[in-house]
């Protein structure tokens, strides 16, 4: 039962972390490697704004979640848009030296000490009995809770509303969407801001739940994984994907060896490439293939 | 092979065409600069020394990357465990078999070349990205493996090895040898048909294929010639460093040897080896300009986090404002002179 709650929470977290990749991915062709590190400038966020409004943890989330969407948007509007039209390669390499130079700027700005923002919010992180032996954070709870209401907002988002459709339209045929009438630079950058939203939030609800480490980078690294099983382009994808290595890498913890917890997720990754390149749910045409 | 450098030159024979410098001057500088090599370990002091044999060290990795990203044009995002491969592959024959430097490097030239056979599989299947995200998890992978050694056997903190070589001067020249060694052998592949077909396969691999290239062979063979180079620069870096841990080969490896080719330059020996100066010498710099400014007591305990900023810039800055890397800056600086008063080649070259 605890293995199944624990399953739960990390496939929670690598969902919520993960559709960040496929948004990006999927409107704009961009793999982006930062976002690890985008998540952790979420926390961050939160144990400013937590210090900043003391007392009023509710503006404090909020205004911190905001916050993220900015940055993502700010991400695009000062780097990626000069990457738009430039080869995959050079737009990935311009992630990872973004998430390079994201890293050692947080270091700088907030220090390399272990912080809990959930302390500042005034708040305590309960643990709840769950149905007889298994128990839950009260943090992870909520992470479980919010996936659920992101992934439904978002697919909400993609089928109803005006901007929804134009990110579909940008992301299956940018040139044609362009004459269209549909500005591509607007459409990336809500891109950019929903998935560092995202991704932004998974990283304050781990910080809530184990602080703000190194290790968060780490996390988003390996819910990249999740994405691919799942299809780098698709949403439903993400979620399963996510589902995949979780299960796998609890239970390999669990039963063969807890060292495996940082090569597992790869693992999968590497067995899925081989059988399955475009993934459980992605579009197979779409892949770059030989 | 190469361009002709100056206006009025051609060549009569095939011997001319062939030959990897061209005119008078060229051999002149290269002399001038063989020289200045071998006399640089008599001339300075211990710090200087250790900063040549890590530019030489790093740069036999440099230039086997840029065989395979520049020229053959795989992403690889898993340097870093390749090195870590050669690296323990040394350590673990050296602690367990107390095996000698003969033993190790063939060794881990041989371990290389598997892993490059595993690495380069993904490529005949996946392109671009997913052939990145492919390599990035082998990277993980061959981390794993090394890490479990290390506990599985006791040395948690890394093995020890005694390197037969102690005196900084031998290890300056050993690391020259090997590395002009690599660069010549990388010169020569490269004009040779597997370095073409790696060219081809590059440009466009479905017209390279239809020209009779053997675009699977031309893939593995790139992944296997660059990993064994790689491998082997591990070893070296084993017994350089006589020490081998899991730490020293983190992601940020990988992103350094990648920054090597794109700082210096895709497709070309002389930008790997460009990018290499700049990649090994940038956190000194930083470490100078810190001292200049100051800041170096306040910033002590976040050298690391300086250095990371500063190196993430300094790449942005150069995919977007440069993505020629020095190369292009040396070509444009070189054109200047061999075309002056003029300021453009003339029409139609």
């Amino acid at each position: 039962m605890q293995l199944a709650v624990n399953i739960a929470v990390l496939a929670a977290i690598y969902a919520l972390i993960s559709c960040g990749y496929v948004l990006i991915y999927r409107v704009s062709r961009v793999l982006s490697l930062a976002h690890g590190e985008l998540m952790m400038l979420g926390a961050y966020g939160l144990a400013a704004t937590a210090s900043l409004f003391s007392g009023h943890p509710l503006v404090a989330i909020a205004a911190s979640i905001a916050l993220a969407f900015l940055v993502g948007v700010a991400v695009y509007a000062a780097l990626m848009w000069r990457m738009t039209g430039e080869s995959v390669l050079a737009a990935v390499l311009a992630t990872i030296a973004l998430g390079i130079l994201l890293r050692g700027a947080m270091v700088l700005a907030f220090g390399n000490q272990t912080q809990y923002p959930l302390q500042s919010l005034g708040w305590t992180n309960a643990s709840i009995a769950f149905g007889g032996s298994a128990r839950v954070s009260a943090a992870g709870l909520t992470l479980i809770l919010l996936t659920a209401a992101v992934y439904a907002g978002l697919f909400a988002f993609l089928r109803m509303t005006r901007w929804g459709i134009r990110m579909r339209a940008a992301g299956q045929n940018p040139l044609l969407a362009a004459q269209r009438g549909i500005r591509l630079h607007g459409v990336y950058a809500l891109a950019w801001g929903l998935a560092t939203l995202t991704g932004g939030m998974a990283g304050m609800l781990i910080a809530c739940d184990a602080g703000i480490e190194s290790t968060l980078v780490t996390i988003g690294l390996k819910a990249f994984p999740a994405a691919l099983v799942g299809g780098l382009d698709s949403l439903a994808g993400a979620l399963v994907g996510s589902l995949v290595v979780a299960s796998a890498e609890v239970l390999l913890i669990h039963f063969v060896d807890p060292l495996l917890s940082d090569v597992v997720p790869f693992f999968v990754l590497l067995a899925m490439l081989a059988v399955r390149p475009w993934g459980l749910f992605g579009t197979r045409e779409e892949l770059d293939r030989v | 092979m190469s361009e002709p450098r100056a206006s009025g030159y051609f060549r009569t024979t095939y011997g001319r065409d062939l030959a990897l410098l061209d005119t008078r001057a060229q051999k002149a500088w290269l002399a001038l600069l063989c020289a200045s090599l071998l006399a640089l370990p008599f001339l300075a002091g211990a710090f200087v020394l250790d900063l040549a044999n890590q530019v030489l060290l790093t740069s036999i990795g440099a230039v086997a990357l840029m065989l395979l990203t520049g020229y053959a044009g795989q992403i690889s995002l898993g340097h870093a465990g390749l090195l870590a491969a050669g690296a323990f592959t040394t350590g673990i024959l050296f602690k367990e078999f107390g095996a000698p430097f003969w033993v190790t490097l063939p060794a881990s030239a041989a371990v290389g070349a598997a892993i490059g056979f595993l690495f380069g599989l993904p490529s005949l299947r996946l392109r671009g990205l997913y052939l990145a995200v492919s390599t990035l998890a082998l990277h993980f992978l061959v981390l794993h493996a090394g890490q479990e050694y290390e506990t599985r056997r006791g040395f948690s903190t890394g093995v020890v090895i005694d390197s037969p070589i102690q005196d900084p001067r031998a290890w300056y020249f050993t690391l020259l040898a090997a590395a002009v060694a690599t660069i010549l052998f990388s010169l020569n592949l490269l004009r040779s048909k597997t370095g073409r077909s790696w060219r081809a396969i590059h440009a466009r691999e479905a017209v390279a294929e239809a020209l009779g290239i053997d675009v699977r062979r031309a893939k593995l063979s790139a992944f296997v010639v660059s990993c064994t180079l790689t491998s082997i620069a591990g070893c070296l870096f084993a017994y350089y460093r006589g020490f081998v841990s899991a730490e020293a080969f983190s992601l940020f490896v990988t992103i350094q040897y990648v920054a090597t080719v794109i700082v210096g330059g895709i497709g070309s020996i002389l930008g790997a080896v460009l990018g290499t100066l700049f990649v090994v010498l940038f956190p000194y710099g930083i470490e100078a300009l810190m001292r200049a400014l100051g800041l170096a007591e306040r910033l002590a305990s976040v050298v690391f986090a300086v250095n990371y900023a500063a190196f993430g810039l300094a790449m942005i800055l150069f995919l977007v404002f440069e993505p020629q890397g020095l190369v292009g800056i040396w070509r444009r600086v070189q054109a200047w002179f061999l075309l002056w008063p003029f300021k453009q080649r003339p029409v139609g070259r």
